[in-house]
């Protein structure tokens, strides 16, 4: 049994998806719960078109008939977690009609979800960006573990809460501690010992100990001044971030902003300084996947001009401001640093890694590294917390003015900004344009025809747009990616973020729709003649 | 005897229940060519090249598709059985045109390898006429299709329908007409294809051929590298095929987790980014009126290091703020937050985990 919430599979991570694909074809149950018909929805015994941004009502839906109906494992509840009667009173508020309400399916719907899952063991769950991509994105996935503690399917291969990560190297930047709360390893910066291990390997006299600022603030800190100096490495910010004006508005504020890429991209056009990176197969390293494996990355090919390893540009900064540092290339930044510094990764050394990888934790050189975490249901915090979760809409919901739900994610034959996919030759000419995807009823609705370009407005901005009707988009919903840049779905998005990840809702806006009218009759004009 | 041993050549060999001759033997250190067959794919036993002498069977059976019993006789190496796979050989050779000097599969070909080891040096009977063979089919940027080398063996629909399940392709009409089809018999791109390319990776001759690597390299002039799909966080495993330090193309490793054999459309084919003319190949410093200049490392260097130090002496290391990034190596993203906790002194490092 397979669960998959808000995740485009087929498109995002392609070759996860085949294995879901031939798991359905092998017999196994498949749940889709999309506000869109995805592809994988020709696939599934069940697609639960929810609303955008009802995820918690409908899972406390679904958790509430699980425990009305006594279908949830209580040998595994009782054993394995705590906060089951706060859990229990919480969606005792969301009876199925309540739940079906705000997420637009039916009651029966929910009710067959319960007993469709409660009827198979394990069940694997398996998430994207269509949870966490919302003010309460967090709260997202503690329903979706909440959902799956209940069930009794955490710690079993094949069972679990599984998220797919977007980028290649997502979970390896968490894991390097390229976060403002944590060194390598998830070891916190605001614990005193953490600090002194790290002081001591790095050979400094003290290192901060207060968590530092999420990217979100760290952009509002260039308008105040609060921020000078921005580093910026790899990242297109001013595509990717939402409401794309205010964006451009804080690169353009900051004092002194360097970036470094292998390309020039929109945000490169703020920068001071511009530092030339070697791309992927010009580097040995390793990037670490979706399921904590760390792979091998290997040299093919040499930098082009004088572009350098990204870990060489740091060491020489680092240089340049009284810091000699030691390891001279990625095999012995990882050996000697990573791998002694964070205890989870202990155990992987590039001598282990040429074949399949390691999956961490990994503790210790003999160790085989770990497939499935909380196997049988031993948490690493001791016992798994349940938690009640109220559901929240998104900030911004349809009003008069902006009657539309504005959805966003990726599509298949591109990546991001475009950067990669958009130099490599023959993937434009499979996708070569944006389309705004909206539903016959919309369309309808305003006159549209599939292929015609018109207008997507939100609060924030304005983009023209080429119409895709598709029945894969429900009514009420426009939905968009963002690889273009004239027509990227970042003018529109809306930038308030989750309290506590500071990720922001690129899954809901409110937009409204128009025809393009002086270029339909520009159009009219050229047919006459 | 006991019920898990079968006779191979001559020798006891241990099977497991369910297993057919060709898996037992090849656990069994017997190599039976084969053409059709398709790992995790039901057999189809299309192509004939796998068969073998079953002792008390009327005919030679395909290996591939025929399951071993306890005690049976099975002989992979006999005169009988070499002189049919040859004879199957030269009747897939003449259904078609396989001109291996034009083809990109040459030295990459299965097909060709069984001639060679067969020491057939000239056709038995005569080659299909071109008039007769459907035309190469190539509108699409990836993939050729050239029919006259299509040994219509069926690998490409079931890597199509049953490993990826993409179902873009089927066996298309009858007899000496067969041919591979999408949906309405159309051009891969105009039908469900999704450009994967594994019904490329898994074609034994040079009917499925990547229309990007076309020239730039034979197999035996290229070089493998195994490295790490640069794209999304499934983390495939590719082989790049290496010319003259230069990526020709990308294949998949097969039986390698996570992916075990298989890319997306992304990892196969939109590798060349790095050699695009775009590339940064200078530091770049702005000048005053806006544009930008070259520079030289250490200019650059020495003007970020000035700049982070004035600005640390001002406003305090909080003033600084950096973002690292979720597609580069880890070591990258280790030396980063180092530089801005050890150097620097903030904590004011992220990255975007969140998009
Ligand atoms: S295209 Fe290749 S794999 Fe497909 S049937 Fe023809 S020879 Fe076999
Ligand atoms: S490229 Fe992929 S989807 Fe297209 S026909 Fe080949 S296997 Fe099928
Ligand atoms: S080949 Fe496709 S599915 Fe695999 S890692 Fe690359 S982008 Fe992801
Ligand atoms: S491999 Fe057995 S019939 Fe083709």
């Amino acid at each position: 049994m397979i669960l998959i919430v808000g995740s485009n599979m087929t498109e995002a991570h392609p070759v996860a998806a085949t294995f879901v694909k031939d798991a359905v074809l092998g017999g196994a149950q498949l749940i889709v719960v999309d506000p869109r018909r995805t592809d994988l929805v020709d696939f599934a015994n069940l697609h639960v078109p929810i609303k955008v941004g009802s995820d918690v009502a409908f899972i406390n839906g679904v958790m509430n008939v699980l425990i009305s109906e006594n279908l949830y494992d209580k040998k595994y509840v009782e054993s394995c977690t705590i906060g089951f009667e706060e859990l229990r009173q919480k969606v005792m508020e969301y009876p199925p009609e309540r739940a079906a309400a705000i997420s637009g399916v039916s009651a029966e719907m929910i009710r067959e979800v319960a007993r469709r899952l409660a009827s198979v063991k394990p069940a694997m769950l398996m998430y994207t960006l269509g949870i966490t991509e919302h003010v309460c994105g967090v709260n997202n996935v503690m329903s979706c573990a909440n959902l799956q503690m209940l069930l009794g399917n955490v710690g079993f291969e094949c069972g679990g809460v599984n998220p797919l990560r977007g980028q290649n190297n997502v979970q390896g930047a968490c894991d390097m501690g390229a976060l403002p709360n944590v060194f390598p390893g998830y070891q916190r910066v605001d614990n005193e010992q953490a600090r002194e291990k790290f002081r001591k390997a790095w050979k400094v006299k003290s290192l901060p100990d207060k968590p530092g600022l999420m990217m979100p603030t760290m952009m509002e800190g260039l308008t105040t001044g609060k921020i000078k100096g921005f580093y910026v490495f790899g990242e297109n910010l001013a595509n990717t971030e939402p409401d794309i004006h205010h964006v451009e508005h804080c690169l353009q504020s900051a004092e002194f902003l360097v970036c470094q890429d292998i390309f020039p991209t929109e945000t490169t056009r703020f920068a001071h300084v511009i530092l030339p990176a070697a791309a992927w197969s010009e580097n040995d390293g390793t990037f670490t996947s979706s399921e904590r494996r760390v792979n091998r990355v290997r040299t093919a090919s040499v930098p082009p001009g004088e572009a350098k390893p990204n870990w060489w540009i740091f060491k020489e900064i680092a240089g340049r401001m009284g810091h000699k540092w030691k390891s001279a290339n990625a095999r012995e930044i990882w050996d000697n640093e990573v791998s002694v510094l964070a205890p989870s990764l202990a155990g992987i050394k590039y001598s282990r890694l040429e074949n399949d990888g390691l999956q961490w934790p990994a503790p210790s050189e003999d160790h085989p590294g770990t497939a499935t975490l909380h196997k049988d249901g031993c948490f690493t915090c001791g016992l798994g917390v349940l938690k009640a979760i109220d559901w929240i809409p998104p900030a911004e919901v349809p009003d008069e003015d902006y009657p539309l739900v504005l959805s966003t994610g990726r599509r298949l034959y591109h990546y991001h900004t475009r950067t990669q996919t958009g130099r490599s030759s023959g993937i434009n000419e499979l996708l070569p344009e944006e389309t705004a995807d909206i539903s016959a009823a919309d369309a309808e609705a305003k006159g549209i025809v599939d292929g015609e370009m018109i207008s997507v407005k939100s609060r924030r901005g304005e983009v023209a747009v080429k119409a895709r009707i598709t029945r894969q988009v429900p009514q009420g919903l426009v939905w968009m990616a963002f690889h273009f840049r004239e027509a990227c779905a970042n003018w529109l998005t809306n930038p308030v973020y989750d309290p506590v990840t500071q990720t922001a809702e690129y899954k809901a806006c409110a937009v409204r729709i128009d025809k393009l009218k002086a270029m339909t009759l520009a159009e009219n004009e050229c047919n006459e003649v | 005897m006991e019920d898990t041993l079968f006779i191979l050549n001559g020798k006891e060999t241990p099977f497991k229940p369910g297993q057919m001759i060709l898996e037992a033997a090849r656990n069994g250190g017997i190599e039976i060519p084969t053409l059709c067959y398709l790992k995790g794919a039901a057999p189809t036993g299309a192509c004939r090249i796998c068969l073998v002498e079953v002792k008390g069977a009327r005919s030679l059976m395909a290996a591939c598709s025929t399951p071993v019993s306890p005690g049976m006789e099975v002989f992979t190496d006999t005169e009988q059985v070499h002189k049919a796979r040859k004879l199957n050989v030269e009747l897939l050779l003449a259904a078609g045109r396989h001109n291996c000097l034009m083809c990109e599969a040459n030295g990459n070909c299965r097909l060709q390898d069984l001639a060679y080891f067969y020491k057939i040096t000239k056709l038995q009977f005569p080659e299909k006429e071109l008039s007769d063979i459907y035309p190469v089919e190539d509108e699409n940027p990836f993939i050729v299709r050239d029919f006259s080398r299509c040994i219509l063996c069926g690998r490409c629909v079931q890597a199509c329908n049953e490993l990826v399940v993409n179902r873009a392709i089927s066996q298309g009409y009858r007899g000496s007409e067969s041919k591979i089809v999408t949906g309405g018999d159309q051009p891969y791109n105009n039908s469900e294809c999704v450009f994967c390319g594994q019904c490329v990776e898994v074609c034994p001759t040079g009917a499925l051929t990547e229309k990007k690597a076309r020239g730039l390299g034979r197999a035996w002039e290229t070089q493998k590298i195994r490295t790490t799909c640069p794209y999304c966080g499934v983390g495939c495993q590719q082989w790049l095929h290496i010319k003259d330090g230069r990526i020709v193309k990308v294949t998949a490793v097969e039986d390698a987790q996570p992916n075990q054999g298989r890319l997306c459309v992304k990892g196969r084919f939109a590798y060349d980014f790095i050699y695009s003319e775009d590339r940064l190949k200078t530091p770049l410093i702005r000048e005053a009126e806006g544009g930008f200049r070259e520079a030289s490392w250490d200019e650059a260097l020495d003007l970020v290091a000035e700049k982070f130090k004035e600005i640390i002496k001002k406003n305090g290391p909080d003033a600084i703020a950096g973002v690292s990034c979720a597609r580069s190596i880890n070591e990258d993203s280790y030396q980063m937050q180092k530089l801005f906790r050890a150097v620097i002194g903030t904590n004011n490092i992220d990255h975007c985990a969140r998009t």
